[in-house]
């Protein structure tokens, strides 16, 4: 079943061989219709396809070069822009530097001003309350004494019952009294009981 | 064409007589059009229905489309053209490389196209054509840059060889310069797209013979020439770009041995 049909197939490649041309040798008409074909598809080739691409190739080739140049461009700019931005910064801190350092100094000068202003006034305020403490104190120490002088006569005069009406005389008892006085400024209670007696000694 | 064994009860195996079908019109004379031709007219239009329409919506912002366009020249441009030529010489012949590389995937990829099933350069025809194009361009291009004998001094004496060994020499690489790089050319290209050819349609004439007219157990066998088409059909798509890349870079090796400075 298998064997006689591949026989019969070998036979036929073999009869075919004998029959038809030679592999190598062409024929005429396929020599023809080839190159009609390469001659066609040359002429397309060459006259429209290729050029229409070549161009549009060029033209790509341009356009990413100019788009290369301009990036490179543009990248300039920006590093010029941001070294300008680098400059003008560090000169607004040294600017702001200066103006910080000459604010503390007028400062110091401020404050120590103030300060010597502010002792002078201190000064002057205790030295006229020492001033007005000293005249006050004398206008009391006047007043006292010649209230004093009044009141110690009356009352000397009451306990007396001597009329000391005579000024002369009061005025040399109230001395006395008063030097009396002075003298045992000390001892308070000391001081009472000489007045009293050197008033008894004077009735 | 590939499945042609289905039927009948016998196993056809496919036969080079498939790379020379009936004509379709014009029987006889030398415009006699038959299937293979018309795969190839078929393969010409939509390659340049295609790269026609990319050129005429070609952008500064390429889309998915013109993306994809724009990588296959670029690979010429870049993998074959500059690679091989360097800079100048590699966009000066940038348009030949191109072309050839496009017309011949184009063709090889009509082998595994549905329908088409045949690739436009498996019969010689075509790429004597594109090889004597090749010819023509690298021999022009050593003329123009060395003129006649500074060319065929170039080509023909090799430096740093004993003068008596020329007598051996020369005719060899005249052999070489002046028949065999375009017989190679062409031949490798042909016989790699007929090969590949043969393979699938041996994989699938056995996949049919074995399903549909083996006894059974035998059928088994045809999903193991199944798998094996399946496989040759993704190596054969790599083959065709293969064959593409390889013919377009030693066009561009021959440019280059023909108008690079004396060595």
């Amino acid at each position: 079943m298998m064997i006689s049909p591949l026989n019969t197939s070998t036979a036929d490649v073999l009869a075919a061989e004998e029959t038809t041309a030679n592999l190598l040798l062409p024929h005429t008409y396929d020599l023809v219709w080839s190159l009609v074909i390469v001659v066609i598809v040359g002429l397309v080739f060459y006259r429209y396809v290729l050029p229409k691409f070549q161009a549009v190739l060029d033209e790509r080739t341009a356009k990413i070069e100019g788009g290369l140049a301009k990036a490179t461009e543009a990248q300039e700019e920006a590093a010029k822009a941001l070294e300008e931005y680098h400059r003008q910064l560090a000169e607004a801190r040294a600017d702001a530097a200066k103006t910080r350092e000459e604010a503390r100094a007028e400062g110091t000068v401020i404050v120590a001003e103030l300060r010597a202003k502010a002792q002078e006034e201190a000064s002057r305020i205790v030295e006229t309350a020492h001033r007005q403490i000293e005249a006050e104190r004398q206008t009391a120490a006047v007043s006292l004494r010649s209230e004093v002088g009044e009141l110690a006569t009356e009352l000397a005069s009451k306990i007396v019952g001597e009329s000391l009406q005579d000024a002369a005389r009061q005025s040399r008892v109230v001395d006395r009294f008063l030097d009396e006085l002075e003298a045992t400024q000390g001892d308070e209670s000391g001081a009472q009981a000489p007045a009293g007696s050197s008033v008894g000694k004077e009735g | 064409m590939l499945l042609a064994a289905e039927g009948d009860g016998e196993f056809h195996a496919p036969t080079v007589a498939d790379f020379f079908p009936p004509a379709i019109f014009f029987e006889g004379t030398p415009f006699e059009f038959n299937r293979v031709m018309l795969v190839r007219v078929i393969a010409a239009v939509v390659l340049l229905t295609v790269f026609v329409i990319a050129a005429r919506r070609a952008k500064l912002v390429p889309g998915r489309f013109q993306n994809a366009i724009e990588m296959i020249l670029d690979f010429v441009r870049n993998s074959i053209a500059v690679e091989v030529l360097g800079k100048e010489n590699g966009r000066k012949y940038f348009p030949l490389l191109a072309t050839i590389f496009c017309t011949v995937l184009v063709m090889n990829i009509t082998t595994v196209t549905p329908f088409l099933n045949i690739a436009g350069t498996s019969v010689i025809g075509l790429p004597i054509v594109l090889a004597l194009w090749t010819y023509v361009m690298y021999l022009g291009a050593g003329v123009k840059a060395h003129g006649v004998g500074g060319f065929l001094k170039n080509s023909l004496l090799p430096p740093g060889v004993p003068k008596a060994l020329y007598v051996l020499l020369v005719p060899i690489e005249a052999l070489q310069v002046f028949i065999l790089r375009p017989a190679t050319l062409a031949i490798r290209l042909m016989a790699n797209m007929v090969a590949g050819h043969l393979m699938l349609a041996i994989c699938f004439a056995a996949t049919s013979f074995f399903l549909f007219d083996a006894a059974g157990g035998m059928k088994l066998f045809g999903a193991g020439t199944f798998v094996a088409g399946f496989a040759f059909f993704f190596f054969e798509i790599f083959v065709a770009a293969l064959q593409a890349y390889v013919f377009a870079i030693l066009t561009a090796v021959y440019l280059n041995l023909s108008v690079e400075a004396e060595h």
